[in-house]
């Protein structure tokens, strides 16, 4: 065992030691305030800090990596103006919990299905946020969100709850763009090359029509050039303007996150 | 692997006609069994696989000289995996014979599955050596009868004599099945309390807000609409009250039964096991099972004629910091001297297993986090290499290796919070343990960089893993793994390993000898602590473990202190897989991390398995039964925090109240995983 009561001082040392780096980081910091250094709590948080990595939350904040999932959302695609999501109902199928509900829209006079939700709850409550809805929508159109403040006043109304419906689920993509860029970017990749493969295919069949009819090429080559997804689109239209006027909420937000999101995204 | 993997052919292949037969022995022992209904082999994946003609287990070379000592009409094949011990009241000298004769000195998994359809509840063991090898399975069947409170008619011979680490599981398989067990010390429930209402884990029970067997549920989608399962009052039609069950005029005391059986000379115990559960009390109104009335003033103890002595009963939680969470620990003391001591467990029990059988075989993977919260991704690849053995694929390469450098790092992490708080119930308050939690949040900034959540990171998926590393998290893994937790063990080791306080309560304390460790199924650095070197990364190798050069740690002491030792050396260890994994994560195709095509709806072939890992508690195993359709017809945890608890009371009566914290402290459980 040794001298009694070395392995005490030994670790009273330690415990000093800590105490004298946590001050030498911390002068650092106010003789660089400059900035030259990072910001403060990623500098602290990162495995080369010798001090303390305590972050002043709230005044502080992380900044939060990109695969960081809480609460998922809905992206509203403000190019073509229109929800992303198809109600094809595989989130609600892989989702643990089972928390997610979807109403599909019928188009009023046929009845038949049209690709887009007319209700969309999701039960945050029992959202494990294990982002499977996100990471098996086949349509981009569910994404994990970094908002992880969701706590509200008893007398709040009943919209900023927990139980969230599709006005409150849905986002911009911009706003998808700012927290996620990298997985933006591979949407944006993905669909320059499908859109590449569908005119390549649409070239190929115009020039096998040409070749087949050499007059009726070019009436049937146009078109196939938006061919799949919009065949519903045009359907849409009567339905949709009323859809995403009733639901105004999502138009309003829309100017108004992606800014929130820039700052989120800067407030570190 | 041969025993424990499933036979995928199907029953039409020539291997049928022989199976069917040879099942057939097997159903008159069942009493009730219907006389296997195996004949109209439903093509449908609905049901049970059973009556299917399922393909029967070829025997390992222990199984069959197991069925040339008892004879084929003792020990007859078993479908899928294992043997079927015809009749229950042969098992205490099956289990014998196999403890002494064929080695196999620990039972690593007991369980239960209730086959109704079948008219059965089979009990599953898995004993193991303590040497390494597969366990073998072993199971028995009884008739479960339809009386939704009234435990089985016949009774299983309780292992505790032979094994006692049987103690809870047997406990655990009583409470969420009914069956009992025979000879048992203290047959009580475990996890649900003491008058609860039928056997929770029977396919026909249902609880409140019940909604379906399976997910999806259909109220979902297409056209579902929201409701708050609150909303549903409590009191309203879903619930279905016990008959005789009047919810305003309820007075239940569920602790009198466990207070009997501590003060001695009450009928309490004896009663209990001879009858295999308490009888139920007039006085008792209405719910289930029965407790014992209260007749006795169990807060003026020292007038109790029993206990001659001032021996009182203190209880230390559920909710008090010591006790690592929702864990009561129920001790009888002699002064300060802990002389009796009783865990009641179960506050965090949310069924976790009945979940999992209506889950989706995916659906489980987030929820596997939840069991052990402090090292889920090690969960994780517990449940995830266990349904991959039952659907016959591989991960890639680079999901293997990105397996093992996450799993190392959350042995790590685990192992610094356990350090950690060791401390903290030795009364050195929160320096040390905030010292460690600094390192162990670094990994987790690495977890939540990766995978998007610190603790819970679903991560695994089947046949590979979520997300590929990026270059900056490679970096980030690199400067923790050869750099920065290096050097804070050694400062751990520094402020700690020849601290004298330390050493003065720790070395011999909460001592539990290898064979006693080893009866109790202890697993994990408690095991190694007391000098077995029993790690499944190494006996029973899985994922890639064979490729690194790390060692098991070993020490003597089997206490406290050897304990806390084993870990930091672990901790060394694990770096030192890391590190090599890391550097040879470069040979890997960088992106490859999915086998095959992801999928959400898994089909897994109807069979069984029971997979294991070592995670940083211990041996967790998965034992899971499948139909062949998308959800899990059983899914089983065998929990090492729970088991290891079972042997709390050897090593904690004989000390003082105060070391009873510090060695619970050592084994170093979580409640997530305990009550499940
Ligand atoms: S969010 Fe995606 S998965 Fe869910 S319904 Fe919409 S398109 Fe389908
Ligand atoms: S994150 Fe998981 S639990 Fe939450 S809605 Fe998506 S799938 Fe469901």
């Amino acid at each position: 065992m040794g001298l009694m009561g070395t392995g005490i001082l030994k670790g009273l040392g330690v415990t000093l030691r800590h105490f004298i780096d946590t001050y030498a980081e911390d002068l650092k910091y106010i003789l660089n305030k400059s900035g030259v250094q990072q910001p403060r709590p990623l500098r602290r948080q990162s495995p080369k800090n010798r001090g303390l990595v305590t972050v002043e939350y709230p005044r502080e904040r992380l900044p939060l990596p990109e695969n960081f999932r809480y609460i998922p959302f809905l992206v509203y695609d403000t190019e073509k103006q229109d929800d992303k999501c198809t109600s094809c109902g595989i989130c609600a199928k892989v989702c643990p919990p089972q928390c997610i509900w979807i109403v599909r829209t019928e188009d009023p006079v046929t009845k038949r299905p049209v690709p887009q939700p007319k209700e969309f709850y999701i039960d945050t409550t029992i959202c494990m946020n294990c982002g499977y809805c996100a990471e098996f929508c086949p349509f981009d159109a569910i994404k994990m969100d970094h908002d992880y403040e969701l706590s509200y006043y008893p007398n709040q109304e009943p919209s900023a709850r927990l139980v969230h419906d599709k006005a409150r689920l849905t986002k911009p993509d911009t706003y998808h763009a700012s927290i996620h860029p990298t997985d933006w970017r591979r949407e944006l990749e993905d669909r320059a090359a499908e859109e590449a493969k569908k005119k390549a295919a649409a070239e190929a069949k115009a020039k096998a029509d040409a070749a087949k009819v050499s007059g009726g090429a070019a009436p049937s080559g146009a078109p196939p050039a938006a061919k799949p997804a919009p065949a519903a689109k045009p359907a849409a239209p009567a339905a949709k303007p009323a859809a995403s006027k009733s639901s105004a909420e999502p138009a309003a937000d829309a100017p108004a996150a992606p800014s929130d999101a820039a700052q989120a995204g800067e407030s570190q | 692997m041969a025993e424990e993997t499933t036979n995928p052919p199907p029953a039409e292949t020539p291997a049928a006609p022989k199976a069917a037969p040879t099942a057939k022995p097997a159903s008159p022992a069942s009493a009730g069994a219907k006389p296997a209904a195996a004949k109209p082999a439903a093509a449908k994946p609905a049901g049970h696989a059973a009556p299917k003609g399922p393909p029967l287990a070829t025997l390992t070379p222990e199984l069959v000289q197991l069925q040339q000592q008892f004879g084929e009409s003792v020990i007859t094949p078993a479908p899928y995996v294992g043997v079927l011990v015809n009749d229950p009241s042969k098992l205490r000298d099956v289990m014998t014979y196999v403890r002494d004769q064929l080695g196999f000195d620990m039972l690593a998994n007991a369980t239960a599955v209730d086959y109704i359809k079948e008219g059965y509840i089979e009990v599953v063991y898995h004993p193991q050596r303590s040497k390494g090898g597969q366990p073998i399975t072993l199971k028995v069947r009884v008739p479960r009868g339809n009386d939704p409170v009234a435990p089985t008619e016949v009774a299983v011979p309780s292992l505790t004599p032979i094994y006692a680490g049987a103690e809870f599981q047997e406990r655990e398989i009583y409470d969420m099945y009914g069956v009992r067990f025979e000879g048992h010390p203290d047959l009580r429930r475990i996890l649900t309390w003491e008058g609860f209402y039928g056997w929770p884990l029977r396919k026909d029970w249902h609880e409140p807000y019940y909604e379906g067997d399976t997910k999806p549920f259909d109220s979902r989608w297409p056209g579902g609409h929201h409701e708050l399962a609150e909303e549903r009052v409590p009191w309203a039609d879903n619930v279905n009250y016990p008959p005789g069950f009047d919810p305003l005029n309820f007075n239940a005391n569920p602790d009198a039964g466990l207070y009997d059986t501590m003060i001695s000379g009450v009928p309490g115990v004896e009663e209990i096991a001879s009858n295999g559960h308490a009888q139920r009390s007039p006085q008792f109104k209405g719910v289930g099972a029965a407790v014992p009335v209260l007749d006795r003033n169990y807060n003026n103890l020292a007038d109790e004629e029993e206990l001659q002595t001032d021996q009182i009963i203190v209880n230390m939680g559920p909710q008090h910091p010591s006790t690592h969470g929702v864990l009561r620990m129920v001790v009888k003391l002699d002064g300060e001297t802990v002389t009796d001591l009783k865990l009641v467990l179960g506050y965090l029990h949310r069924n976790h297993e009945k979940i999992g059988e209506r889950n989706t075989w995916l659906h489980n993977i987030p929820y596997t986090d939840r069991l052990d919260y402090i090292c889920g991704i090690a969960n994780e690849l517990g449940y995830v290499i266990t349904v991959e053995k039952m659907m016959g694929i591989k991960p890639t390469e680079r999901a293997e290796y990105l397996r093992v450098i996450m799993t190392e790092l959350t042995r790590i992490e685990s192992h610094f919070w356990a350090i950690g708080f060791l401390l903290n119930d030795l009364g050195a308050f929160y320096t040390p343990a905030l010292y460690f939690i600094t390192e162990r949040d670094l990994i987790l900034d690495l977890f939540e960089s990766v995978t998007g959540s610190r603790l819970m990171c679903n991560y695994m998926r089947f046949g590979g893993v979520s997300r590929d590393l990026t270059e900056d998290q490679l970096m980030h893994a690199r400067q923790l793994a050869f750099d920065r937790i290096p050097r804070k063990i050694d400062e751990l080791e520094q402020l700690l390993t020849d601290n004298e306080i330390i050493k003065a309560r720790t070395i011999g304390v909460g001592y539990l000898p290898a064979d006693r460790s080893i009866n109790y199924s202890l697993t994990g650095p408690c095991l190694r602590a007391a000098g077995v070197p029993y790690d499944i990364r190494r006996v029973d190798p899985y994922s890639i473990y064979d490729r690194f050069d790390f060692e098991i740690p070993v020490f003597y002491g089997a206490d406290v202190y050897d304990r806390y030792r084993v870990r930091v050396a672990e901790m060394r260890q694990s770096l030192r897989i890391v590190q090599q994994a890391l550097n040879q994560l470069d040979q890997t195709k960088p992106g490859d991390i999915q086998a095959g095509k992801k999928a959400y709806n898994h089909r897994v072939p109807a069979g069984e398995a029971y997979g294991r890992v070592e995670t940083p508690k211990g041996e967790l195993g998965f034992y899971l039964v499948s139909d062949g359709g998308q959800n899990p017809y059983r899914y089983h945890v065998r929990s090492s925090s729970f088991i290891n608890l079972n042997s709390l009371k050897e090593m904690t009566v004989g000390h003082k109240v105060a070391d009873a914290v510090v060695i619970l402290g050592s084994l170093d459980i979580v409640l997530g995983e305990v009550d499940r």
